[in-house]
């Protein structure tokens, strides 16, 4: 961009989105901004059982205040918003840490419960119904 | 955001016994039957609320929010061969965009998702992202700076998803009937134009039934 007068004024070219793959994670998990999510462990279980420790010497072991508070906070069903904005996580990272706590299958995915694309219009009446009742 | 990028991975969140309510009964708010039950989830739907800077897109979502809005940061790298003035320095920058959501459980199992869409105009990448599955975007208006509806009117517009303009009437500013916002903003006659307050919640409702309503009539069979 030309007339910038260093960063600070410098309107950025353009940016890269942390996600041009249709909300899927490289390990095949669909997590988009509503979608829900839940520990596998018990409710008031510990949240890490018995002969389920977060290996040391990786790059677990670095993670494991984000990993231990996404699953204490999924104890309850989150949507992925949710769960970033709760744990001050930025969407593209919790999406990351969510994809791999699911293929441990420390998380469920549980999805949106809807199909692809836009919401068929059996979905839509059921909204319209429920906004009424509001 | 590149997920191997180890800067992303540095990110430090509070610890669980700071965060409030945070998997302690009790201390969140009221919690929906379907947050304790996890044998299964409800369906999550979700609207977009766009609109240009300051025009009441987080009164809006907060007016009919079941919970207190809640902020999410989506960090984004910009590449630098994007940069054209980056010189000698090679690094990526990151971006950091603010959006704010709030929920209402409209039945047990149905959830329904308001997402503020960040003032920036320039991410409009992250609102592909967002608009995925959406049911569409309730696109905000203040008659004192219309302009600042157009590029997410021609955005909506562009992708063919169902919106609806609402005009935030702010007291003391004059007071436009929505065939004039139409004609100022060359809004076709298919597209409803409500007038609201953000502030009161009624009126929310009135401009959310609006956009399904919308939704129902384009959409197919
Ligand atoms: N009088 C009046 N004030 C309003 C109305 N809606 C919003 N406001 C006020 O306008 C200001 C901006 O509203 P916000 O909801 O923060 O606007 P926003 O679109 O989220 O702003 P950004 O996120 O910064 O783009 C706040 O001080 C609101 O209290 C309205 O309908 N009438
Ligand atoms: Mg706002």
């Amino acid at each position: 961009m030309t007339g910038g007068s260093g960063r600070g004024a410098r309107r950025p070219a353009r940016v890269r989105p942390y996600s041009l793959t249709g909300g899927r994670t490289r390990s095949g998990h669909v997590l988009l901004v509503e979608t829900f999510v839940a520990s596998l462990e018990p409710a008031d279980g510990p949240v890490d059982g018995p002969g389920d420790p977060v290996p040391t010497g990786t790059p677990g072991t670095r993670m494991l205040p984000e990993i231990r508070a996404i699953i204490e906070l999924c104890r309850r069903m989150r949507s992925v918003a949710e769960v970033s904005a709760m744990l001050k996580i930025p969407l593209g990272v919790v999406r990351v840490l969510l994809s791999d706590l699911a293929d441990q299958g420390k998380i469920r995915v549980y999805g949106t419960g809807r199909g692809p694309g836009q919401p068929d219009r059996a979905l839509l009446e059921r909204v319209l119904v429920g906004l009424r009742r509001l | 955001m590149d997920f191997a990028d180890s800067e992303t991975m540095t990110v430090t969140p509070p610890h669980v016994s700071e965060i409030p309510g945070a998997g302690i009964p009790g201390t969140e708010e009221k919690l929906q039957n379907w947050q304790i039950d996890r044998s299964r989830a409800p369906i999550a739907t979700k609207i977009v609320i766009a609109g240009g800077f300051g025009v009441g897109k987080t009164t809006f979502v907060g007016s009919v929010s079941e919970i207190t809005p809640l902020q999410t940061e989506a960090l984004m790298t910009q590449a630098s061969e994007d940069v054209d003035d980056l010189g000698a320095t090679p690094e990526k920058l990151t971006t950091t965009v603010a959006m704010d959501f709030g929920r209402i459980t409209l039945e047990s199992d149905l959830v329904l998702y308001l997402f503020g869409t960040p003032g920036q105009q320039r991410f409009w990448f992250m609102w592909d992202d967002l608009m995925r599955g959406a049911i569409g975007a309730v696109v905000m208006a203040d008659t004192r700076r219309l302009e600042d509806s157009f590029p997410a009117l021609d955005y909506f517009e562009s992708l063919g998803l169902p919106y609806v303009v609402a005009v935030n009437h702010f007291e003391g500013t004059p007071l436009y009937g929505p065939d004039d916002v139409r004609d100022a903003l060359s809004v076709s006659p298919g597209i409803p134009v409500v007038t609201m307050d953000a502030r009161q919640r009624v009126t929310v409702v009135d401009a959310l039934l609006a956009l399904v309503g919308h939704a129902v009539d384009v959409s197919p069979e």
